[in-house]
């Protein structure tokens, strides 16, 4: 009997595993993260089943390590996501991502008179509360909460 | 201050503030010289705003500054399309500050980024209107003789007057009591109240003045809008409860004083304007010094 051709989503050898992604923001986190601007080798799969999530997603891109500073700005759209690092196939480190400071550029300011609405402005937001994650603008100065919160 | 911009009046620390307060009563005592011989101020007025504008220009000119601008965004570029970061960028090539008033809220933050000149914010939207707290702040330190521990009543509109927010702010640094006194549809809105809480302050909220008017130290007053009710009934039912008379001034303390940013409508009622304690024309001759100490003082010349 011919065995079944099976692809394989092996394991990685070198690289970044980013786990419980929800899968709507699946494609938001790629943005974030400029992951469709490289050359790494990536895969991805979603709508996985997720006891936490309901549905969830997962990428693996070889080859790449993240900074504290870069991976925490999925941090709006994937508040429970969890890295593993893996050299040599093993993990070696598991992290969490934990909402900065500030942001910049991944959320739109909800104040419908702010310049950043009119404008092409980068946004930029204090964040004023991480836990109900609020933001204070940096123009306008509204505060942005997490109900009505849009990603750019 | 050399070279910065005042775009909120929390881009001041309070020794600054402090500072510009002192250079004001300078300019009170000499309002005009020729500090500001040589430069050119650009007024960018993107929305009509007579008092403010006049008040700067008459402060430039009195310094001998030269002005550049306009008073309404129809007279300018604008009108054909240009974005404000293109008119900023042109702009700030032609003068050595830059005085901006616009309806969009943030945009003179997103200004001074990009101005190579200082910018004062004249008023953005909603926002900020630093320069009116600052003479608000120099009126009552000049009336009170200190700003410490005051009482201070803000009456009116509280909901969305940004003078009264800022003030507000600005005050709590110098441990004031707040007494609210505005209709149910325009309370101060709980965002202040909770940073209140949060510097321990002490703040009572009123429908109307009442017997505790005797306690204020400052009445700042504001207009009641029309435009703010969604029941036109409402207006009409509240309209006259934020009335100041004269008659009501009776019990007040000697040294109080009542305040406005003006425009006035009917708030304050004209049988109050002979009253001592009505303050507010010579806190819009306040905002001539003011500002004058703040455009020398963002100059460097100061």
């Amino acid at each position: 009997m011919k065995e079944p051709k099976q692809m394989s989503v092996s394991a990685i050898e070198n690289g970044t595993v980013i786990d419980h992604v929800p899968a709507k923001n699946l494609f938001k986190v790629i943005q974030i993260l400029g992951l469709d601007k490289i050359d790494n080798q990536i895969t991805f799969g979603t709508n996985l089943e997720s006891k936490k999530l309901g549905r969830k997603s997962i990428i693996k891109i070889s080859g790449l390590f993240f900074q504290d500073e870069d991976i925490n700005r999925i941090a709006l759209v994937a508040p429970d996501a969890k890295l593993n690092i893996i050299r040599d196939y093993e993990v070696v480190e598991k992290k969490v991502v934990e909402v900065p400071d500030s942001i910049t550029g991944i959320a739109k300011c909800m104040n419908p008179k702010c310049i950043t609405n009119y404008e092409t402005v980068t946004t930029r937001f204090k964040v004023m509360s991480k836990k109900n994650v609020s933001l204070k603008c940096h123009y306008c100065e509204k505060i942005t909460n997490q109900e009505n919160m849009h990603i750019i | 201050m050399k070279n910065r911009s005042l775009v909120s009046i929390d881009d001041f620390s309070t020794d600054e503030i402090i500072k510009i307060l002192d250079l004001t009563e300078e300019f009170e005592k000499q309002p005009t010289s020729k500090l500001l011989e040589g430069k050119v101020i650009a007024t960018l007025f993107f929305e009509p705003s007579t008092r403010t504008r006049l008040s700067f220009e008459s402060a430039i000119n009195r310094l001998g500054g030269k002005i550049v601008g306009f008073s309404d965004a129809a007279n300018s570029s604008v009108s054909k399309g240009e974005t404000l970061n293109d008119t900023i960028r042109t702009v700030t090539n032609y003068c050595d500050l830059i005085v901006m008033r616009h309806p969009i809220e943030g945009s003179a933050r997103f200004a001074s980024e990009i101005a190579t000149v200082p910018v004062i914010n004249a008023g953005d939207g909603a926002n900020q209107h630093p320069t009116q707290t600052l003479l608000d702040l120099y009126s009552i330190r000049k009336t009170q003789g200190r700003l410490n521990d005051l009482n201070i009543f803000l009456v009116g509109d509280l909901k969305y007057g940004r003078t009264v927010h800022s003030l507000m702010m600005a005050m709590s640094r110098w441990k004031a009591t707040f007494n609210f006194i505005s209709p149910e549809e325009l309370k101060m809105p709980d965002e202040f109240k909770y940073y209140l809480d949060n510097l321990g302050l002490k703040y009572y909220e009123h429908n109307d003045f009442t017997e505790i008017i005797s306690r204020a130290d400052i009445i700042y007053m504001t207009r009641v809008q029309k435009e703010r009710f969604s029941d036109p009934i409402e207006y009409e039912k509240v309209k006259n409860v934020y009335v100041l008379r004269d008659a009501m001034l009776k019990n007040t303390k000697p040294n109080m004083k009542i305040l406005h940013p003006l425009p006035r409508v009917n708030e304050i009622h004209p049988d109050v304007d002979s009253n001592p304690k009505a303050y507010y024309f010579e806190q819009a001759l306040n905002g001539v010094y003011t500002r004058q100490a703040i455009l020398c003082s963002l100059l460097g010349i100061k």
